[in-house]
Protein backbone atom coordinates (compact mmCIF):
# COMPACT_ATOMS: atom_id res chain seq x y z
CA UNK A 1 0.00 0.00 0.00
CA UNK A 2 2.76 2.31 0.94
CA UNK A 3 4.71 1.51 -2.12
CA UNK A 4 2.31 2.22 -4.72
CA UNK A 5 1.39 5.66 -2.67
CA UNK A 6 4.67 6.08 -3.52
CA UNK A 7 5.15 4.84 -6.72
CA UNK A 8 1.54 7.01 -7.36
CA UNK A 9 3.50 10.69 -6.08
CA UNK A 10 6.73 9.83 -8.67
CA UNK A 11 4.10 9.00 -11.32
CA UNK A 12 2.27 12.47 -10.67
CA UNK A 13 5.21 14.43 -10.60
CA UNK A 14 6.49 17.16 -8.25
CA UNK A 15 3.49 19.27 -6.56
CA UNK A 16 3.64 23.05 -8.50
CA UNK A 17 3.86 25.81 -5.61
CA UNK A 18 0.23 26.91 -6.29
CA UNK A 19 -1.27 23.40 -5.10
CA UNK A 20 -0.09 23.84 -1.92
CA UNK A 21 -2.58 26.37 -0.97
CA UNK A 22 -5.42 24.35 -0.02
CA UNK A 23 -7.23 23.05 -2.62
CA UNK A 24 -11.43 23.27 -3.69
CA UNK A 25 -13.57 19.96 -2.52
CA UNK A 26 -16.58 18.96 -4.25
CA UNK A 27 -19.49 21.75 -4.08
CA UNK A 28 -20.65 22.68 -1.17
CA UNK A 29 -19.27 19.50 0.81
CA UNK A 30 -17.27 20.71 3.35
CA UNK A 31 -13.93 19.39 4.60
CA UNK A 32 -10.83 20.23 6.77
CA UNK A 33 -7.92 21.56 4.86
CA UNK A 34 -4.72 19.86 5.45
CA UNK A 35 -2.16 21.63 6.24
CA UNK A 36 -3.27 24.71 7.65
CA UNK A 37 -3.07 24.56 10.89
CA UNK A 38 -6.39 26.35 11.85
CA UNK A 39 -8.59 24.02 11.39
CA UNK A 40 -10.34 26.12 7.95
CA UNK A 41 -13.39 24.62 6.51
CA UNK A 42 -13.22 24.56 2.69
CA UNK A 43 -16.34 24.64 0.49
CA UNK A 44 -16.92 25.93 -2.91
CA UNK A 45 -20.50 27.71 -3.47
CA UNK A 46 -22.33 29.68 -6.02
CA UNK A 47 -22.00 33.50 -5.78
CA UNK A 48 -24.82 35.93 -7.46
CA UNK A 49 -22.98 38.79 -6.37
CA UNK A 50 -19.67 37.59 -7.81
CA UNK A 51 -21.14 36.80 -11.07
CA UNK A 52 -22.73 40.47 -11.04
CA UNK A 53 -19.04 42.05 -10.10
CA UNK A 54 -17.51 40.24 -12.73
CA UNK A 55 -19.68 40.83 -15.49
CA UNK A 56 -19.08 44.64 -14.92
CA UNK A 57 -15.47 43.57 -15.41
CA UNK A 58 -15.52 41.54 -18.37
CA UNK A 59 -16.07 43.57 -21.15
CA UNK A 60 -13.17 45.99 -20.39
CA UNK A 61 -9.27 45.14 -19.68
CA UNK A 62 -6.97 47.26 -17.73
CA UNK A 63 -9.31 48.30 -15.06
CA UNK A 64 -7.63 48.60 -11.28
CA UNK A 65 -9.41 45.62 -8.89
CA UNK A 66 -8.72 46.51 -4.84
CA UNK A 67 -9.01 43.65 -2.98
CA UNK A 68 -9.49 43.98 0.43
CA UNK A 69 -8.86 40.47 1.21
CA UNK A 70 -5.24 39.71 1.13
CA UNK A 71 -3.31 38.48 -1.90
CA UNK A 72 -4.10 34.98 -2.75
CA UNK A 73 -3.04 32.78 -5.64
CA UNK A 74 -6.70 32.27 -6.78
CA UNK A 75 -7.54 36.27 -6.40
CA UNK A 76 -5.04 37.37 -8.43
CA UNK A 77 -4.89 34.96 -10.69
CA UNK A 78 -8.54 35.28 -11.66
CA UNK A 79 -8.41 39.15 -11.73
CA UNK A 80 -4.92 39.38 -13.79
CA UNK A 81 -6.05 36.63 -16.29
CA UNK A 82 -8.78 38.89 -17.35
CA UNK A 83 -6.52 41.80 -18.06
CA UNK A 84 -6.81 43.96 -15.06
CA UNK A 85 -4.46 45.61 -12.78
CA UNK A 86 -4.72 44.15 -9.08
CA UNK A 87 -4.11 45.65 -6.15
CA UNK A 88 -4.17 44.00 -2.74
CA UNK A 89 -4.87 45.05 0.75
CA UNK A 90 -4.57 42.97 3.90
CA UNK A 91 -7.40 44.96 5.63
CA UNK A 92 -8.58 42.76 8.60
CA UNK A 93 -4.81 42.39 9.35
CA UNK A 94 -4.18 46.18 9.89
CA UNK A 95 -7.25 46.53 11.35
CA UNK A 96 -6.52 43.84 14.27
CA UNK A 97 -2.91 45.43 14.30
CA UNK A 98 -4.27 48.77 14.88
CA UNK A 99 -7.28 48.28 17.05
CA UNK A 100 -6.39 44.85 18.44
CA UNK A 101 -9.99 44.56 19.74
CA UNK A 102 -10.46 47.75 21.44
CA UNK A 103 -13.95 48.71 20.04
CA UNK A 104 -13.73 52.04 21.74
CA UNK A 105 -10.82 53.10 19.02
CA UNK A 106 -12.76 52.70 17.13
CA UNK A 107 -14.68 55.80 17.21
CA UNK A 108 -11.59 57.87 18.00
CA UNK A 109 -11.11 59.92 14.80
CA UNK A 110 -7.32 60.36 15.19
CA UNK A 111 -7.33 56.76 14.73
CA UNK A 112 -9.93 56.15 12.05
CA UNK A 113 -7.78 58.80 10.36
CA UNK A 114 -4.47 56.66 10.73
CA UNK A 115 -6.18 53.60 10.01
CA UNK A 116 -7.82 54.74 6.99
CA UNK A 117 -4.21 56.12 5.77
CA UNK A 118 -2.74 53.44 6.13
CA UNK A 119 -5.40 50.65 3.98
CA UNK A 120 -7.40 53.07 1.79
CA UNK A 121 -4.42 55.27 1.08
CA UNK A 122 -5.30 55.97 -3.08
CA UNK A 123 -6.33 58.95 -5.12
CA UNK A 124 -10.05 59.60 -5.57
CA UNK A 125 -11.05 57.71 -8.27
CA UNK A 126 -8.66 55.16 -8.78
CA UNK A 127 -10.40 52.15 -8.77
CA UNK A 128 -12.74 50.86 -11.02
CA UNK A 129 -14.05 47.86 -8.60
CA UNK A 130 -13.64 46.94 -4.98
CA UNK A 131 -13.38 43.21 -3.38
CA UNK A 132 -14.68 44.41 -0.13
CA UNK A 133 -15.68 40.66 0.93
CA UNK A 134 -17.26 40.31 4.59
CA UNK A 135 -14.67 42.50 5.83
CA UNK A 136 -17.25 45.76 6.62
CA UNK A 137 -18.73 43.87 8.99
CA UNK A 138 -16.14 43.93 11.18
CA UNK A 139 -16.32 47.18 12.17
CA UNK A 140 -17.79 49.97 14.62
CA UNK A 141 -20.13 52.56 13.32
CA UNK A 142 -18.22 55.44 13.42
CA UNK A 143 -15.14 53.96 11.65
CA UNK A 144 -17.44 52.19 9.36
CA UNK A 145 -19.09 55.28 8.38
CA UNK A 146 -15.84 56.54 7.21
CA UNK A 147 -14.54 53.45 5.69
CA UNK A 148 -17.45 53.77 3.37
CA UNK A 149 -16.71 57.27 2.67
CA UNK A 150 -13.08 57.06 1.62
CA UNK A 151 -14.45 54.11 -0.06
CA UNK A 152 -16.76 56.07 -2.22
CA UNK A 153 -14.35 58.59 -2.92
CA UNK A 154 -11.42 56.12 -4.27
CA UNK A 155 -14.21 54.09 -6.60
CA UNK A 156 -14.44 55.58 -9.33
CA UNK A 157 -17.91 56.74 -10.86
CA UNK A 158 -20.06 53.43 -12.13
CA UNK A 159 -17.00 51.28 -10.01
CA UNK A 160 -18.58 48.89 -8.54
CA UNK A 161 -18.25 47.55 -4.54
CA UNK A 162 -18.42 43.83 -4.08
CA UNK A 163 -19.17 43.01 0.39
CA UNK A 164 -21.20 40.61 2.60
CA UNK A 165 -23.12 40.80 5.31
CA UNK A 166 -24.68 38.11 7.38
CA UNK A 167 -28.77 38.67 7.36
CA UNK A 168 -29.59 37.01 10.28
CA UNK A 169 -29.20 39.90 12.82
CA UNK A 170 -29.96 37.74 15.93
CA UNK A 171 -26.38 36.27 15.99
CA UNK A 172 -24.17 36.07 19.01
CA UNK A 173 -21.39 35.09 16.69
CA UNK A 174 -20.77 34.58 13.16
CA UNK A 175 -18.06 32.48 11.16
CA UNK A 176 -14.84 34.13 10.24
CA UNK A 177 -13.97 33.76 6.28
CA UNK A 178 -11.84 34.38 3.56
CA UNK A 179 -13.14 34.25 -0.01
CA UNK A 180 -11.17 32.76 -3.14
CA UNK A 181 -12.63 33.21 -6.41
CA UNK A 182 -12.45 29.83 -8.29
CA UNK A 183 -14.51 30.98 -11.87
CA UNK A 184 -16.92 33.74 -12.40
CA UNK A 185 -19.63 32.25 -10.60
CA UNK A 186 -17.94 30.25 -7.77
CA UNK A 187 -16.12 30.94 -4.94
CA UNK A 188 -14.05 28.99 -2.59
CA UNK A 189 -15.03 29.95 1.12
CA UNK A 190 -12.51 29.30 3.67
CA UNK A 191 -13.94 28.97 7.34
CA UNK A 192 -11.79 29.58 10.40
CA UNK A 193 -13.78 30.21 13.54
CA UNK A 194 -16.14 32.58 15.03
CA UNK A 195 -16.00 35.96 16.03
CA UNK A 196 -18.58 38.48 17.75
CA UNK A 197 -20.05 41.13 15.19
CA UNK A 198 -19.58 44.51 15.71
CA UNK A 199 -22.84 44.94 13.86
CA UNK A 200 -25.39 43.34 11.47
CA UNK A 201 -27.73 44.73 8.72
CA UNK A 202 -30.74 44.34 7.50
CA UNK A 203 -31.88 45.41 3.86
CA UNK A 204 -32.68 48.85 4.94
CA UNK A 205 -29.67 49.68 6.76
CA UNK A 206 -27.59 48.64 4.40
CA UNK A 207 -29.66 50.72 1.60
CA UNK A 208 -28.57 53.76 4.47
CA UNK A 209 -24.93 53.18 5.12
CA UNK A 210 -24.73 52.84 1.04
CA UNK A 211 -27.09 56.37 0.00
CA UNK A 212 -24.04 57.69 -1.41
CA UNK A 213 -24.14 55.50 -3.96
CA UNK A 214 -26.13 55.32 -7.01
CA UNK A 215 -27.47 51.68 -6.98
CA UNK A 216 -27.53 48.90 -4.62
CA UNK A 217 -28.40 45.16 -5.17
CA UNK A 218 -28.84 42.18 -2.46
CA UNK A 219 -28.49 38.15 -3.13
CA UNK A 220 -28.95 36.21 -0.26
CA UNK A 221 -27.38 32.88 0.25
CA UNK A 222 -27.98 29.95 1.42
CA UNK A 223 -25.49 30.70 4.39
CA UNK A 224 -27.24 33.65 5.66
CA UNK A 225 -25.05 35.70 3.97
CA UNK A 226 -26.74 38.66 2.18
CA UNK A 227 -24.17 39.54 -1.05
CA UNK A 228 -24.25 43.53 -1.96
CA UNK A 229 -23.11 44.70 -4.71
CA UNK A 230 -22.85 49.06 -4.76
CA UNK A 231 -22.43 50.86 -7.65
CA UNK A 232 -20.70 54.53 -7.36
CA UNK B 1 57.19 18.38 10.37
CA UNK B 2 58.69 16.19 7.46
CA UNK B 3 60.96 17.94 4.73
CA UNK B 4 58.35 15.69 1.98
CA UNK B 5 55.66 17.73 3.39
CA UNK B 6 57.69 21.24 3.53
CA UNK B 7 58.93 20.68 -0.64
CA UNK B 8 54.98 20.06 -1.19
CA UNK B 9 53.67 23.27 0.56
CA UNK B 10 56.46 25.14 -1.76
CA UNK B 11 55.14 23.86 -4.86
CA UNK B 12 51.40 24.68 -3.88
CA UNK B 13 50.00 28.26 -5.32
CA UNK B 14 49.31 30.82 -2.59
CA UNK B 15 46.23 32.66 -3.78
CA UNK B 16 42.88 32.09 -2.25
CA UNK B 17 41.20 30.64 -4.90
CA UNK B 18 43.27 28.32 -6.62
CA UNK B 19 42.54 25.40 -7.45
CA UNK B 20 44.69 23.52 -5.33
CA UNK B 21 43.30 24.84 -2.27
CA UNK B 22 39.82 23.38 -2.33
CA UNK B 23 41.81 20.26 -3.06
CA UNK B 24 40.75 17.74 -0.33
CA UNK B 25 44.11 17.72 2.56
CA UNK B 26 46.29 14.46 1.10
CA UNK B 27 45.83 12.01 4.00
CA UNK B 28 49.00 12.23 6.36
CA UNK B 29 49.28 11.49 10.04
CA UNK B 30 47.13 13.09 12.56
CA UNK B 31 49.14 15.36 13.82
CA UNK B 32 50.65 16.93 11.29
CA UNK B 33 46.99 17.27 9.38
CA UNK B 34 46.23 19.36 12.52
CA UNK B 35 49.66 21.62 11.83
CA UNK B 36 48.28 21.76 8.24
CA UNK B 37 44.82 22.84 9.07
CA UNK B 38 45.79 25.63 11.25
CA UNK B 39 48.79 27.08 8.97
CA UNK B 40 46.52 27.25 5.73
CA UNK B 41 43.53 28.41 7.77
CA UNK B 42 43.49 32.14 6.56
CA UNK B 43 44.42 31.24 3.08
CA UNK B 44 42.01 28.14 2.48
CA UNK B 45 39.51 28.86 4.58
CA UNK B 46 37.53 31.40 2.63
CA UNK B 47 36.79 29.28 -0.82
CA UNK B 48 36.11 26.09 1.57
CA UNK B 49 33.57 28.25 3.32
CA UNK B 50 32.42 30.08 -0.21
CA UNK B 51 32.07 26.63 -1.75
CA UNK B 52 29.82 24.90 1.03
CA UNK B 53 27.52 28.16 0.65
CA UNK B 54 27.36 28.14 -2.87
CA UNK B 55 25.96 24.29 -2.77
CA UNK B 56 23.52 25.49 -0.27
CA UNK B 57 22.51 28.46 -2.37
CA UNK B 58 22.79 26.90 -5.49
CA UNK B 59 25.83 28.79 -6.88
CA UNK B 60 24.18 32.42 -5.99
CA UNK B 61 26.57 35.46 -4.27
CA UNK B 62 25.69 35.94 -0.53
CA UNK B 63 24.69 39.42 1.20
CA UNK B 64 24.65 37.66 5.15
CA UNK B 65 22.27 38.19 7.80
CA UNK B 66 24.92 40.56 9.74
CA UNK B 67 25.69 42.90 6.81
CA UNK B 68 23.80 46.03 5.48
CA UNK B 69 24.17 47.93 2.30
CA UNK B 70 23.28 51.15 1.18
CA UNK B 71 23.82 51.91 -2.37
CA UNK B 72 23.97 50.37 -5.60
CA UNK B 73 23.64 46.62 -6.35
CA UNK B 74 24.54 45.62 -10.14
CA UNK B 75 25.03 41.73 -10.32
CA UNK B 76 25.90 39.36 -13.26
CA UNK B 77 24.94 36.07 -10.99
CA UNK B 78 22.51 34.67 -8.63
CA UNK B 79 22.06 36.66 -5.40
CA UNK B 80 21.25 35.34 -2.12
CA UNK B 81 20.88 38.44 0.43
CA UNK B 82 19.77 37.58 3.85
CA UNK B 83 20.80 41.14 5.56
CA UNK B 84 19.81 44.50 4.79
CA UNK B 85 19.58 46.53 1.27
CA UNK B 86 18.72 50.07 0.86
CA UNK B 87 18.79 51.67 -2.09
CA UNK B 88 18.61 49.57 -5.57
CA UNK B 89 19.54 45.99 -6.13
CA UNK B 90 19.70 45.01 -10.19
CA UNK B 91 20.53 41.66 -11.22
CA UNK B 92 18.60 41.96 -14.63
CA UNK B 93 19.56 38.73 -16.22
CA UNK B 94 19.56 36.96 -12.83
CA UNK B 95 17.92 35.30 -9.67
CA UNK B 96 17.25 37.31 -6.64
CA UNK B 97 16.55 35.71 -3.13
CA UNK B 98 15.55 37.28 -0.05
CA UNK B 99 16.07 34.96 2.78
CA UNK B 100 13.75 34.95 5.62
CA UNK B 101 16.08 37.56 7.45
CA UNK B 102 16.72 39.66 4.65
CA UNK B 103 15.31 43.08 4.78
CA UNK B 104 15.53 45.17 1.46
CA UNK B 105 14.17 48.61 1.24
CA UNK B 106 14.65 49.38 -2.58
CA UNK B 107 14.20 48.99 -6.13
CA UNK B 108 14.01 45.48 -7.07
CA UNK B 109 15.04 44.55 -11.03
CA UNK B 110 15.50 40.91 -11.60
CA UNK B 111 14.62 37.68 -13.93
CA UNK B 112 13.35 36.04 -11.53
CA UNK B 113 13.04 37.03 -7.32
CA UNK B 114 11.83 34.75 -4.17
CA UNK B 115 10.92 36.67 -0.90
CA UNK B 116 11.19 34.66 2.21
CA UNK B 117 12.10 38.06 4.19
CA UNK B 118 10.63 41.67 3.65
CA UNK B 119 10.78 43.81 0.35
CA UNK B 120 9.59 47.52 0.78
CA UNK B 121 9.98 48.84 -2.95
CA UNK B 122 9.01 48.48 -6.07
CA UNK B 123 10.20 44.76 -7.47
CA UNK B 124 10.46 44.05 -11.49
CA UNK B 125 10.97 40.31 -12.36
CA UNK B 126 10.71 39.74 -15.77
CA UNK B 127 10.19 36.28 -15.51
CA UNK B 128 8.33 35.50 -11.95
CA UNK B 129 7.95 36.30 -8.38
CA UNK B 130 7.84 34.43 -5.51
CA UNK B 131 6.43 35.63 -2.56
CA UNK B 132 6.35 32.75 0.09
CA UNK B 133 4.46 32.43 3.49
CA UNK B 134 6.18 34.65 5.83
CA UNK B 135 6.90 37.18 3.63
CA UNK B 136 6.42 40.66 3.62
CA UNK B 137 5.97 43.00 0.78
CA UNK B 138 5.02 46.48 0.01
CA UNK B 139 5.12 48.04 -3.01
CA UNK B 140 4.24 47.21 -6.94
CA UNK B 141 5.55 44.24 -8.67
CA UNK B 142 5.76 43.93 -12.16
CA UNK B 143 6.20 40.97 -13.78
CA UNK B 144 5.22 37.51 -15.88
CA UNK B 145 4.22 34.74 -13.41
CA UNK B 146 3.80 35.36 -9.49
CA UNK B 147 3.21 32.90 -6.87
CA UNK B 148 1.97 34.19 -3.75
CA UNK B 149 1.94 31.47 -0.84
CA UNK B 150 -0.91 31.65 2.08
CA UNK B 151 0.34 33.66 4.99
CA UNK B 152 2.50 36.39 2.83
CA UNK B 153 1.68 40.13 3.31
CA UNK B 154 1.38 41.49 0.28
CA UNK B 155 0.58 45.94 -0.31
CA UNK B 156 0.44 46.98 -3.69
CA UNK B 157 -0.31 46.82 -7.31
CA UNK B 158 0.66 43.38 -9.70
CA UNK B 159 0.60 44.19 -12.86
CA UNK B 160 1.32 40.96 -15.57
CA UNK B 161 3.35 41.94 -17.88
CA UNK B 162 2.75 39.16 -20.91
CA UNK B 163 6.35 38.26 -22.41
CA UNK B 164 6.91 37.42 -25.73
CA UNK B 165 7.82 34.07 -26.41
CA UNK B 166 11.90 33.42 -26.39
CA UNK B 167 13.06 32.62 -30.45
CA UNK B 168 12.83 28.49 -29.63
CA UNK B 169 16.39 27.04 -29.73
CA UNK B 170 15.79 24.09 -32.23
CA UNK B 171 16.36 26.46 -35.54
CA UNK B 172 19.87 27.03 -33.98
CA UNK B 173 20.49 24.12 -33.16
CA UNK B 174 19.57 23.13 -37.02
CA UNK B 175 21.80 25.64 -38.23
CA UNK B 176 24.77 24.55 -36.17
CA UNK B 177 23.96 21.10 -37.50
CA UNK B 178 23.91 22.14 -41.01
CA UNK B 179 27.12 24.29 -40.66
CA UNK B 180 28.98 21.08 -38.86
CA UNK B 181 29.87 19.25 -41.98
CA UNK B 182 31.25 22.30 -43.51
CA UNK B 183 33.27 22.89 -40.67
CA UNK B 184 36.57 20.47 -40.33
CA UNK B 185 35.84 17.50 -38.47
CA UNK B 186 36.20 17.75 -34.71
CA UNK B 187 37.37 15.02 -33.09
CA UNK B 188 35.25 13.05 -30.59
CA UNK B 189 36.61 13.56 -27.27
CA UNK B 190 37.00 18.14 -28.19
CA UNK B 191 33.44 17.98 -29.20
CA UNK B 192 32.17 15.86 -26.35
CA UNK B 193 33.51 18.60 -24.15
CA UNK B 194 32.27 21.40 -26.26
CA UNK B 195 29.00 20.01 -25.48
CA UNK B 196 29.26 19.70 -22.23
CA UNK B 197 30.25 23.27 -22.15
Amino acid sequence: MLLSDRLKSILRGPVPLSAASPAVTDMGRPRIAAGSGKNEILRTRASRGLEQFVGSLRELSGLAILDLGGANQENVNFITSLGHKFYSEDFLRIFQEIFAGDRADQSNPSRIEYFLGQVLDYPDEQFDGVMAWDLLEYMEPALLSAAIDRLARILKPKGYLLAFFHSDDHMDTVPCYSFRIEDPRNLQVCEYGNRAPSQLFNNRRLEKLFQKFESVKFFLTRECLREVIVRK
Amino acid sequence: MSVWNKQRREEEPSGPFSANSLRPAPPALPVETKKEATTLSSISSMPVGRTEQDTSRGGAATIGKAVKIVGQIFSREDLFVDGDVEGTVELMEHKLTIGPNGNIHAGIKAREVVALGAIQGNVEASDRIEIRKDAKLVGDIKTARIVIEDGAYFKGSIDIVKTEPRVAPAPLRHQAAAATPIAAPVPAQASAAEAKR
